[in-house]
């Protein structure tokens, strides 16, 4: 591959840009709840950070749970192509 | 002219498409949709078909708001369907994809439950050859079980629909509410449809197994027409609210370890149907007003992502996470349209999935459903972190597979060019969409708390799938099948017939066996009796007759005495 030409991922460089500019974005958007007064329909809305947090909790639980969920459910590909005993 | 049904052009081209080729054919597929939209823009709400057959009063025609909704929408996911799949040289898929839109529209437009059930079949039928035209074992077995699945369903809505009219004395399909056999067999009927946790496994197993072209149809089709009957026989219904938000939940969970980006997608659609269907139990009109725009909506960024995914088929044969990454490096185009279909599902703001699925959770939480509010809420970041990161990710961009290949025929880019300039659209431009919606709607979908609040899920999301994915936590692809519902009817399910089977087989020559030995003992003891040498054949001498009678007269004799 070495007549090919690199490509914008093959630079470490700029996916750790991507990884800096995700960074930044997260923290002005967290910050935005400092100035910007929402009007809620549930008072957890009202505390700060709340989507925030929850976004990144929950996405975390997620993949740790589907993680564990792997040694109950997670077969070999050919498991119904099988046939039984 | 205008009262036409819109299913019969459909019909009417599925049968000239199977008589015709080349570019003539191409104009006709193209052109069925154009026209019968045409059609549609000229169509009044009312009852414009009636008839009685056999003391039932049908109504194979009804138009109102809802119904003319579902069918513009039907015709947009035909026209895409039909372009996407254009470069198709066979026949089959052609003209079940014209049917098969066609029997969608039958349904939308029925006015009575037996016009419905009729379409409801045909949608099944037509569907299959999706799935058959694989011509894989696999693909063979899946297509059995959906059209079985498919069947089923229908079967407990004919059987609903009789003991509803019985009830009710009217065949209507007008809102029905659950409270009673009648109502719940409808209701499952239309749950199996609509994917219903349990109920749900022929959309993993069909959507994965059948042709790349096939499925963009499959998934823009069979699951709205049941949310558009949910919506028109049980809006309001409490049960579907926890129905809804399980169905948002369980299968985010199945998305992540997924290797199948089709069946990841699959799990997807499952999850935005769950949102459709909490918006049809919460029942008020914006959360209604919600779950249709949603269904709008979700037919085209799931049609576009699943275009996208069955471009990169196409063109490398494979599907697996485990196998692709780096595409956007040969397939930069296609990678982009997939970055819109999955910003759109994941509700970025300004794309089309944040101005309909903000409605239903403003909705769960004016009726004060917090539980239900947290569930959907879990599901958005979900969803974001499955299909607006996983899916792209996974196909374009992660470690290069080392595929070279190029972008997709120019049909395929077209229709996912359509599919995205209208996600970007409605999702910039909402208006429109709402004015065509069933209930009149105020609602301001780019208020700075929605917008903020939405960017600041998906943006954390991003940030935890970034920090788990660089701190080596995320699971990898693994070539692997996930046990789900169908387990049971595919393994226990004929392991159990198999073995009750061989049980009534060995009872069964048990039972013969020793039916055989005792007849065979009857006719042994009859032949040894009244056989040539039996002792009841014999000749008796008349002396010994009459020495046993003067035995006889001796001991009577005795007796006498006594």
């Amino acid at each position: 591959m070495k007549d090919e030409k690199t490509h914008v991922f093959d630079k470490q460089g700029n996916v750790r840009r991507v990884v800096h500019v995700l960074t930044v974005l997260c923290v002005l958007l967290l910050g935005a709840d400092f100035f910007f007064h929402r009007h809620v329909s549930h008072p957890w809305e009202g505390l700060w950070g709340f989507y925030a947090v929850f976004g990144f909790v929950a996405c975390v639980v997620l993949v740790l749970l589907a993680k564990e969920m792997r040694k109950l459910v997670m077969r070999d590909e050919d498991y119904y192509d099988r046939a039984d005993d | 002219m205008t009262e036409l049904p819109p299913f019969v052009p459909f019909y009417a081209a599925a049968l000239l498409v199977a008589a015709t080729r080349g570019r003539l054919r191409q104009a006709i597929l193209l052109a069925t949709p154009a026209l019968g939209a045409l059609l549609l823009l000229g169509a009044q709400e009312g009852v414009h078909w009636q008839l009685s057959f056999m003391d039932f009063e049908l109504v194979p025609y009804r138009v109102d708001r809802l119904s003319l909704l579902f069918g513009y929408l039907f015709h947009i996911a035909a026209f895409i369907g039909v372009v996407f799949s254009l470069h198709l040289r066979g026949t089959g898929q052609h003209v079940a994809g014209l049917a098969y839109v066609g029997s969608a529209l039958g349904a939308v437009f029925a006015g009575d439950l037996v016009t419905l059930f009729v379409f409801w079949e045909l949608l099944a039928i037509t569907s299959v050859f999706f799935i058959w035209a694989r011509r894989s074992s696999r693909s063979e077995g899946a297509g059995i079980r959906y059209l079985v699945i498919q069947v089923l369903s229908g079967v407990l809505l004919l059987a609903g629909a009789v003991m509803h009219q019985r009830a009710t004395g009217s065949l209507a399909f007008t809102y029905i509410g659950l409270d009673n056999l009648a109502s719940t067999l409808i209701f499952v009927a239309f749950g199996i449809k609509a994917g219903f946790p349990l109920l749900h496994n022929w959309i993993t197993e069909a959507y994965p197994e059948a042709t790349p072209t096939g499925t963009v149809f499959l998934c823009m089709i069979t699951t709205k027409v049941a949310i558009y009957a949910l919506a028109r026989g049980f809006p309001g219904t409490e049960l579907l609210v926890c129905i809804g938000a399980v169905m948002t939940c369980f299968p985010i969970f199945y998305a992540v370890i997924e290797n199948d980006l089709r069946r990841v997608l699959a799990y997807s659609t499952i999850n935005q149907l769950g949102f459709m269907v909490c918006g049809i139990g919460l029942g008020t009109a914006l959360a209604l007003d919600g779950a249709v725009a949603h269904a709008f909506n979700h037919v085209l960024f799931k049609g576009l992502l699943f275009m996208a995914m069955g471009a990169v088929s196409h063109m490398t044969g494979r599907i697996n996470g485990s196998d692709l990454g780096g595409l956007y490096k040969s397939m930069p185009i296609t990678a982009g349209f997939c970055i819109v279909g999955a910003a759109s599902i994941s509700a970025f703001p300004l794309f089309s999935g944040f101005v309909s699925k903000s409605m239903v959770m403003v909705a769960a939480l004016d009726q004060g459903h917090t539980g239900v509010w947290l569930m959907l809420l879990f599901a958005s970041a979900g969803v974001f972190h499955h299909a607006g990161i996983k899916i792209p990710f996974f196909a374009f961009f992660s470690h290069d597979a080392g595929i070279r290949t190029t972008e997709p025929p120019l049909n395929m880019l077209v229709a996912m060019a359509l599919a995205a300039f209208l996600c970007v659209f409605i999702g910039a431009y909402p208006w429109l969409l709402y004015e065509a919606l069933p209930f009149p709607l105020d609602y301001k979908p780019f208020d700075g708390t929605h917008v903020l609040a939405q960017l600041q899920l998906l943006f954390f999301s991003a940030a935890a799938f970034t920090w788990l994915k660089l701190s080596g936590v995320y699971p990898p692809e693994l070539r692997s099948t996930n046990l789900d519902a169908e387990w049971i009817y595919r393994k226990p399910a004929p392991r159990a017939i198999r073995s009750v089977g061989a049980r009534i087989q060995a009872f069964d020559a048990a039972v013969r066996a020793g039916t055989l030995r005792r007849w065979s003992g009857v006719v042994g003891a009859l032949s040894r009796h009244h056989g040539p040498q039996g002792i009841l054949a014999r000749t008796w001498p008349t002396g010994s007759m009459v020495l046993w009678v003067a035995v006889l007269l001796g001991a009577s004799l005795v007796l006498y005495y006594l």
